[in-house]
């Protein structure tokens, strides 16, 4: 029967694998970038690409930002944005500073703080965007200007922790087993972590779960994906949107502590621009802004890419500051551009990417069959 | 007696802002029947069912269902889900960016984990044992958008409801779909679930329901077995008067191709980036010539190709004689051309303009970005065809949201009128209005051809074609199959004709 | 009378003018003397208008202008153009070059105040191709710009943070002698009776609103969509060149760090705040513009009180969050609510869209 191709049309011939998603789609071509990108630098430049250490350095000077940005993926799926994360971590990074040399605090308490903090911007926020209906934007805008203008409050100079315990636990470093370099004295030196890596890694994949594999990581999703059929499919789209400003709020309390754990100052400067690098890594690593389409681990390797490039720009002589924040925007170009493009192919017929216009089939489209979603644009 | 009783809904009330929604209405569904719910647009049947799940809480009435025995309050979609309340509506609410399992299980029961593998595991025994044709683990956008319908019947099937709404199911569908959604709906109907249908398709109400309930004005009208009710009944019911004017409607085989005369419009091997295959097309001064053939067999791309709205790739067009490029709506509107677009929401109306503002702006745009209308003038423009068409409007800075379907379509039917188009295209004018709407737009159509306006006219419904069009062009998969005119132009001959070679292929 | 009184009420300007009105009244009852204007002579010997009123509008100026083309951008494009500040500092490192080669005559400045609008309105196109060619989200296409614009002056500067000094240049920054206005403000109020002559006399406003609300029945209409969106941002890149030469003359040097920094998001605050949806489509310009000066009030107002300018920001947040939350459509529908209860009228139904009673409110 004729008739039959309309229903049929949207499958495939083959009954063997799924066409991938989107999301894996974007995820795949940031992980081959940044590997690509990691490869090539180290057969150019050699040296201190091949370095260990310098690879694991990634993580250990952007752990926090690893965290932030898991936080906002989650956000981002759910069609929102959250941009207080370099603000609440600033303003964690003080006042546990001035809590533990002031007021004699505990390593405990200080990291109750953290989450404290983290935990009142992400309930206040979330009840603001999520049941008061009032712009994402707008609300996180406010908190970062709040968290920015608090860490002055709470100490007008930038200050450095000098309490024992917290100390010893910032300068705890894990040594990778089997990993290292050999010094200039030809002695073998172990290639080390610290601790906030471990802690970053660990809400990596726990995130990473939550999304794949609970309700609240589906809802988000759902909610992300068409927020008005999430509603009519019996999900409660205001509970879910709190929920993530919750927990984008939790996780910028903890990047914050992350990042203490790291420089192990507290100052009104920390973190600047943080929450535009973790909108930047979370669009490198696939996220969409629309909604519905993300992953962390797209993130984290977003994070690790984004970091690359700067240090191959100063590798490879080009040590003024601007070129920079030059080549990251000229990043985010390609990697803008390159998923509007594959999404654009995507949408129009099928997986043909690589065949040049006049290669391709020519589509069989009805104007009603087949017509994607329109938040996959 | 009142033992079958699945749901009864008793003097629900219902008021929006200056508008009472619902007056007292009276609902009851039994075990294993298929309740059609008829009423014009505005009638209160949307109202009635949001009511019913949740989406806005009710004023005053009560609701029962079966195996409660107090008297409900549904506060959200959730709730009804957990009340065997399952709805699918004619907008596919569903995710796209979801799997097909996962649209299919998302936000029911309790759960914290999601176990991927039972969960499509039990999809795909769902999709067999409901013949769909898609996989568990299909992203959902990659499916057809009557696969999509039929995900979203799955889902309500697959909840036990005692419910199910069907909320304008069929409008997105094609016949053979249509046919494959009423064995599905008569097989859960031997299993006992009470089914409430909602269409504006009156063969599908006699071919599929067993019972009627109409409702006018927000008002209960009357519950009636569907043998107690024939077409021209049910018809006067909801409309509250006679149906004279319908059969008072003759079309005028007054087909004018094949005269010497120059066609208005003339296109020879036009096609788009939209699929339609290379076509040729005419149409003559005062004629009414109608596109007809399946969803998805390109009637509505090839207008929309006439129009420039789609990418033109090629082919030559003639307007009154002369050569002419149409790449963009732009061009055609040039040229004297309007189109009313099949799907008022996406492409037609601007939801938050005023009406005079969605009136006024196809000759706004045509008179030039430069030369904008005074207030005066626009206020003139609007109130004229408000009072032409007889719009209902509280005034013309009403944002035209708030209107009703029909006055919707009015709206957008004046912003083409107040152009004054040499050819005008008017893709399912009539679709999802009220009766009286439908047959006014007949008429105005008839009115056009009149006064020398050239109308091409697409409808589902053959008996709109039949009575307005003069000419009818027959479509099937891209390509125009024949050409029906005078006598040619019977029920059996177009489907005949629509059928032609898949009977052959089949 | 009380029906226009009603339509008032209901209008988006509401919230925003009352809370101007109450920062004004605030001010009043804390300093009865905050708002008097004094006839003082400055430095240059020139009788000028002085006191808080007029450092508000003066300082508000670039504001102001840049919140009138992020609100045409909002509209049409659904989004907001975040680089605004970035390309600021270009476009006034361009004017600063431009000069720093020639003489500062008038036409020089004129010349340069040109470069510089065709720099910054080249930076909109290429935001705008963005948008409106590749459909990428505003706020996305426009952060490669926001990442890299202040690098790409610091580029233009060589490093440095030239200086230009002339009279001209001053009075363009501050007073021309014998006009004791701000020049910025004059600039200002020329500026929005430009866009308001331009709104009048063309369908700008029809064809931004008509693209923003519903872009596929608008080019069914034969608007040409792409182009209005391109047009919104090359508008705002006039703007941006503009700001950011009336910032470059008024503290007479280009500092690609410190030039209206944070910018953006005081003008997209504007536009909210003037009760504009960032979701686009229909807008109102005057909002937008009250939503500068509240910004700029408040930030002269904690100035006044004392607040370290570093912790400006906080209660800046705080104020912001309080105009949101009183017009956010929930909050008002439940303040009538209880207006009802209170009073024991007979159960009155609100504005609202039926949509805001679903899922449990």
């Amino acid at each position: 029967m004729t008739n039959n191709k309309g229903l049929f049309a949207g499958i495939p011939e083959k009954k063997g694998r799924e066409p991938i998603s989107n999301t894996s789609l974007l995820l795949r071509i940031t992980i081959c970038t940044f590997f690509g990108m990691y490869i090539l630098a180290m057969l150019v430049w050699g040296r201190g690409f091949l370095n260990p250490q310098q690879f694991l350095d990634l993580f250990n000077n952007n752990a926090f930002l690893i965290v932030i940005a898991c936080g906002l993926v989650a956000v981002m799926i759910a069609g929102g944005i959250d941009i207080s994360g370099g603000g609440i971590t600033a303003l964690v990074t003080m006042t546990c500073v001035v809590y533990l040399d002031d007021r004699g605090g505990s390593v405990i308490g200080s990291l109750a703080i953290a989450l404290g903090i983290g935990l009142a911007f992400g309930l206040i926020q979330g009840i603001l965007i999520a049941y008061l209906d009032i712009q994402p934007f707008i609300v996180t805008l406010a908190g970062m200007f709040f968290a920015k203008g608090m860490v002055t409050i709470v100490s007008a100079v930038p200050r450095t922790a000098a309490q024992e315990a917290f100390v010893a636990l910032k300068q705890f470093r894990l040594a990778i087993p089997g990993i290292g370099f050999y010094g200039k004295t030809g002695n073998f030196i172990p290639a080390k972590i610290e601790v906030g890596v471990i802690v970053a890694i660990v809400i990596v994949l726990a995130v990473a779960v939550i999304l794949k594999w609970t309700r609240f990581g589906r809802n988000l999703y759902a909610v992300g994906g068409n927020t008005q059929s999430a509603l009519m499919l019996g999900i409660n789209v205001k509970r879910t949107k709190f929920y993530s400003y919750l927990l984008a709020g939790l996780l910028s309390g903890i990047a914050g502590y992350v990042y203490m754990l790291h420089t192990g100052a507290g100052d009104a400067a920390n973190a600047t621009a943080a929450e535009i690098q973790a909108i930047a890594s979370a669009i490198i690593g696939g996220t969409l802004l629309t909604g519905g389409v993300g992953s962390v681990i797209g993130a984290l390797f977003g994070v690790l890419s984004l970091k690359t490039i700067t240090s191959i720009v100063v590798t490879s002589g080009l040590r003024e500051p601007y070129w920079q924040s030059i080549t990251t925007g000229l990043m985010l170009c390609f990697f803008i551009l390159l998923q509007s493009v594959v999404l654009a192919l995507r949408e129009k017929g099928g997986f043909k990417l690589l065949l040049p216009e006049w290669m391709k089939l020519k589509r069989k489209k009805s104007g009603k069959d087949n017509t994607p979603g329109k938040d996959l644009t | 007696m009142q033992n079958d009783i699945v749901l009864s809904m008793r003097k629900i009330c219902k008021a929006f802002p200056g508008v009472r929604a619902l007056q007292n209405v009276d609902f009851t569904l039994r075990n294993g029947e298929i309740h059609a719910l008829m009423g014009e647009n505005g009638a209160g049947k949307s109202t009635l069912i949001k009511v019913l799940t949740g989406v806005f809480p009710k004023d005053s009435g009560q609701i029962h269902i079966a195996g409660i025995n107090r008297e409900i309050t549904v506060k959200s979609p959730q709730e009804a889900q957990n009340l065997g309340i399952s709805t699918v509506y004619q907008e596919i609410t569903l995710c796209p960016n979801l799997t097909v399992a996962e649209n299919i299980f998302i936000g029911r029961g309790n759960y914290r984990f999601v176990n991927w593998r039972s969960m499509e595991k039990r999809t795909t025994e769902i999709l067999a044992k409901l013949n769909i044709p898609a996989r568990a683990s299909q992203q959902l956008a990659t499916c057809s958008l009557a696969v999509q319908q039929m995900v979203a019947i799955a889902r309500a099937v697959d909840m036990d409801c005692k419910v199910l709404i069907l909320d304008e199911p069929t409008s997105s569908l094609d016949e053979h779909e249509v046919a494959k959604l009423f064995s599905l709906m008569r097989e859960l109907k031997s299993r006992g679930v009470g089914i409430i249908f909602i269409t504006h398709f009156l063969e599908q109400v006699y071919e599929v329901c067993d019972r009627i309930t109409v409702l006018r004005n927000g008002e209960f009208v009357g519950e009636y077995e569907i043998k107690d009710l024939p077409r021209v009944q049910l018809i006067s019911k909801m409309l509250g008067k006679e149906l004279d004017d319908i059969s008072a409607l003759q079309n005028r085989k007054a087909s004018q191709a094949g005269s010497d005369a120059t066609p208005v419009y003339e296109a020879f091997g036009l096609s788009s980036a939209e699929g339609t295959k290379a076509f040729d097309f005419k149409i003559y001064k005062g004629e009414v010539n109608g596109f007809t053939g399946l969803l998805g067999s390109g009637r509505s791309e090839s207008v929309r190709t006439i129009f420039g709205a789609d990418k033109v790739t090629g082919g030559r067009v003639r307007v009154s004689g002369k050569n002419v490029k149409i790449r963009k709506p732009k061009d055609a509107m040039k040229h004297g051309i309007g189109y009313l677009p099949e799907d008022r929401k996406q492409d037609g109306i601007i939801e938050d303009l005023s009406v005079r503002e969605n009136i006024i702006l196809a000759l706004q745009v045509m008179k030039g970005f430069f030369r904008p209308f005074s207030r005066t003038e626009a206020e003139a423009f609007a109130d004229k065809y408000i009072k032409l068409l007889g719009i209902k409007t509280a005034s013309s800075d009403t944002p035209v949201r708030q209107l009703s379907g029909g006055n919707q379509q009015k709206a957008i039917l004046a912003r083409w009128l107040l152009t004054n188009p040499k050819y005008l295209i008017l893709d399912e004018p009539t679709r999802g209005i009220d009766v009286g709407t439908k047959v006014e737009i007949q008429k105005l159509v008839l009115k056009l051809a009149e006064d020398g306006v050239s109308v091409t006219f697409i409808s589902s419904e053959i008996e709109e074609m039949l009575r307005t069009c003069s000419r009818l062009i027959v479509m099937r998969d891209r390509n125009i199959v024949g050409e029906l005119r005078d006598e040619d132009m019977t029920q059996a001959k177009i489907m005949h004709t629509i059928a032609g070679e898949a009977a052959q292929n089949g | 009378m009380a029906k226009g009184l009603n339509k008032f009420a209901r209008s988006q300007l509401v919230v925003p003018l009352l809370a101007l009105f109450l920062l004004i009244v605030y001010n009043l009852i804390r300093d009865i003397g905050f708002f008097s204007i004094s006839i003082i002579t400055n430095n240059d010997g020139d009788t000028v208008l002085s006191g808080n009123l007029i450092s508000i509008i003066n300082g508000a100026s670039e504001l102001a202008i840049l919140a009138i083309g992020m609100t045409l951008v909002t509209a049409s494009s659904r989004g907001q153009d975040i680089s605004v500040g970035a390309a600021a500092a270009i476009a006034g490192s361009i004017f600063v070059n431009v000069l720093r080669g020639n003489q500062i005559t008038i036409t020089t400045i004129l010349f340069a105040f040109l470069a510089s609008c065709i720099v910054a309105i080249l930076f909109g196109v290429f935001n705008g191709t963005l948008v409106a060619a590749f459909k990428i989200q505003p706020m996305i296409a426009t952060l490669i710009l926001f990442s890299a614009g202040r690098s790409i002056a610091y580029w233009i500067n060589g490093g440095a943070t030239p200086t230009v000094s002339s009279p001209l240049l001053e009075a363009i920054g501050g007073f021309i002698p014998g006009i004791p206005i701000p020049t910025p403000i004059l600039i200002m109020i020329l500026f929005g009776v430009l866009i308001w002559l331009v709104l009048k006399f063309t369908n700008l406003g029809l064809y931004t609103q008509a693209v923003g609300i519903n872009e596929k029945s608008a080019r069914l209409n034969g608007i040409n969509a792409a182009w209005i969106k391109l047009l919104s941002f090359m508008i705002l890149g006039v703007c941006v060149a503009i700001a950011g030469c009336v910032n470059v003359c008024r503290i007479g040097l280009i500092n690609h760090e410190s030039l209206l920094i944070d910018i953006e998001m005081d003008a997209i605050l504007a536009v909210a705040i003037g009760g504009n949806s960032l979701g686009g489509g229909k807008f109102s310009l005057a909002g937008s513009v009250i939503g500068a000066f509240i910004i700029q009030a408040l930030t002269i107002t904690l100035y006044a009180m004392k607040v370290p300018s570093t912790a400006v920001k906080a209660y800046k947040a705080i104020v912001i969050i309080a105009i949101v939350v009183i017009s956010s459509p929930i909050v008002k529908e439940y303040a009538l609510k209880l207006r009802d209860k209170l009073f024991k009228k007979p159960a009155k139904i609100t504005e609202n869209s039926p949509e805001s009673f679903s899922d449990g409110v």
